[in-house]
């Protein structure tokens, strides 16, 4: 709640926002008529559905391929590598793949991203606005256009590959594609602008005055920036890492078109479940824990920036 | 895999990881002149560059006179002449998907906004205004669309409508279960927007209205709507483009009959890059990119 409800004298009554006074079947009514349907769609089609995905987790596979009883916990053994066949570790080698995968471009995009934001930062209000849009626009362009684009950039006889074959990068007729190489510069380019954006309200409100103080106190530029500026931009950086690092763990279209087969990500393997392979149950098993590392980052994010903080989000 | 190997596999990776790291260093190194200094400069043009390079890509390869190559053979029109009707181009996708496409992206995309933008309002002025049960669980729900990856939501989306599909046939995979999929994402959207926008409003107004005896109505019609528009417009906005962008969502929820853009481009992809895809995607950016500076422009107007 944005601003604080104040109790009124008379104790049967309750203040909303907007200095109205409701008794509390008021507050209810008027509650339910504006905010009611929608609360309704959310629990109906956001939370039943995390539920449902829950106990299908649960659920085993039969002969027909559909799900069925009974409830097992057999879906995340598998998961965790004990199979009928012996002991793989597959899907936890696409786990710490899909991790480093997530962190590796995180990461990456956050080195662009911060002289990004301190040079967009550094103009004046209008050029500001308009520098935003131009690091929005591209986002509006759909993914998967985005992601084929690097196809090209990348097939045997682009420059871009030419040139990295002179370099000794790649063997000559051979494409910078499908690669760990490529899937990088797939995801870094898709997720770039979810971190720009909370990174440079940040910076802009970054007060300056502390730095001037830093320097009167002597200390050195690296000092400054390190512990002065920096500082400040946490709240952006940690709402744009969350706003990168999550959503690249469930990312399956820059895998599965830039990456090649040794490429594959939780996202693939999800995607596989529910397409070729038809194990629902263990595909829901593998959504499922995705979801539940996503609810808890959150959680955790929540309680840490309190709600005004996770405006930062959005 | 030996430790040289694995240095050797990674060099590529460890040397553009350095060079970015050294530019990134001494272009922030000047930062205490708050004007952008020349190297701050030429980092962020080099990340334009790279956030711009697949656009101008596709949209260069649009004029690519080959059917099946990747590299460049030659100019023409013919793919766009194809796109709009010229059935003598050999290649390429079928006008009728195109069309059926087209017109499946649009009515999704204005169906699931509208009801979104509706519900969503309301649910963020519900929200803002009363303290009710589950209220601030729902505001802290709202969250979870904007940073859960897609996946998870098409695949949780999908399960609940093979339980649902028994009550009824709107859950069958098709346009009514993704107007629904994509309603649920832009709600939450939506309604973050309107209340942050309603959060920065001043509540003396609406005491105000309230002294000079307007009723309810009278409040809700003449002062808190005309405020808080310019936040449900945004909203509306965003839920409009983040159902065109859409493709994971859509995928996993669609029928035979109910593919979308961005799904027809994902299918010809796999099968192989048309050229016909380039030009189509050119002529979505180019839409795109005019529909951003109209917006620009009504939003200076309205600030004048």
């Amino acid at each position: 709640m944005s601003a604080p409800v104040r109790k009124v004298a008379d104790k049967q009554k309750v203040e909303a926002v907007g200095g109205e006074v409701l008794t509390v079947p008021q507050l209810l009514s008027r509650a339910a008529s504006t905010a009611g349907p929608g609360v309704l769609w959310i629990f109906l089609f956001l939370v039943l559905p995390m539920m449902i995905l829950l106990v299908y987790s649960f659920l085993t596979r039969d002969e027909l391929g559909n799900a069925s009883l009974p409830l097992t916990f057999d879906n995340y053994v598998r998961f965790a590598g004990w199979d009928v066949l012996g002991y793989d570790a597959a899907y936890l080698v696409i786990v710490g793949r899909t991790i480093i995968v997530s962190l590796v471009t995180t990461f990456f995009c956050v080195l662009i991203a911060y002289p990004l934001a301190f040079f967009i930062a550094g103009h004046e209000p209008r050029t500001r606005d308009r520098l935003m849009v131009f690091v929005i626009v591209p986002s509006w362009v759909n993914l998967v256009i985005r992601t084929y684009a690097f196809m090209i950039v990348f097939n045997p006889s682009s420059p871009v590959t030419q040139l990295a074959a002179a370099l000794g990068f790649v063997k000559p007729g051979d494409g910078l594609y499908p690669s760990d190489f490529a899937v990088y510069v797939g995801m870094v380019n898709i997720f770039l602008p979810f971190i720009v954006l909370p990174l440079y309200s940040a910076v802009e409100r970054i007060d300056w005055s502390l730095l001037e103080a830093a320097q009167d106190l002597y200390a050195t530029k690296t000092q400054a920036f390190f512990q002065v500026l920096i500082p400040q931009t946490l709240p952006g950086l940690v709402a744009g890492i969350i706003l990168t690092a999550i959503p690249a763990l469930g990312m399956f279209v820059v895998p599965d078109l830039l990456g090649g087969a040794k490429t594959s990500l939780i996202g693939n393997a999800i995607a596989q479940q529910f397409g070729q392979s038809r194990d629902y149950p263990f595909g829901a098993a593998i959504s499922f824990l995705v979801m539940g590392l996503t609810l808890l980052v959150l959680y955790l994010y929540s309680r840490r920036v309190g709600e005004q903080g996770m405006r930062d989000l959005l | 895999m030996t430790p040289l190997e694995l240095l050797e596999a990674w060099s590529g990776v460890l040397i553009v990881l350095i060079g970015l790291f050294a530019i990134w260093y001494f272009a922030l190194r000047r930062f205490q002149v708050r004007k952008a200094s020349k190297r701050l400069s030429l980092t962020a043009f080099l990340a334009f560059g790279f956030l711009y390079l697949p656009i101008i890509v596709v949209a260069i390869f649009s004029f690519n006179n080959s059917r099946f190559r990747l590299d460049w053979v030659g100019f023409t029109w013919k793919w766009y002449a194809k796109i709009f009707g010229d059935e003598s181009v050999e290649g390429g996708l079928e006008g009728a998907q195109l069309l059926l496409a087209t017109q499946n992206t649009l009515v999704l995309a204005v169906i699931s906004t509208i009801i979104a933008t509706l519900l969503g309002a309301l649910l963020g002025y519900g929200l803002h205004r009363y303290r009710f049960p589950g209220s601030k669980l729902t505001a802290w729900l709202m969250y979870i669309p904007v940073v859960t990856p897609d996946i998870v939501m098409a695949i949780s989306l999908l399960l609940l409508y093979q339980v649902l599909r028994v009550v009824s046939p709107i859950f069958e995979p098709g346009l009514p279960a993704m107007v629904i999929a994509h309603v649920t994402f832009q709600i939450a959207f939506v309604a973050i927007v309107v209340r942050s926008r309603l959060a920065t409003l001043d509540p003396a107004l609406e005491e105000a209205a309230r002294d000079l005896y307007a009723g309810p109505l009278d409040t809700m019609r003449f002062v808190v709507l005309p405020l808080m528009l310019p936040g449900v417009m945004a909203g509306a906005l965003l839920a409009f483009t983040l159902s065109i962008d859409d493709f994971v969502i859509s995928f996993f929820t669609s029928g035979p009959t109910s593919q979308t853009l961005p799904i027809l481009i994902y299918a010809s992809v796999k099968r192989g890059i048309t050229p016909d895809i380039n030009a189509l995607s050119t002529i979505i950016v180019a839409i795109t990119i005019i529909g951003v500076f109209i917006s620009q422009i009504l939003q200076r107007n309205q600030k004048a």
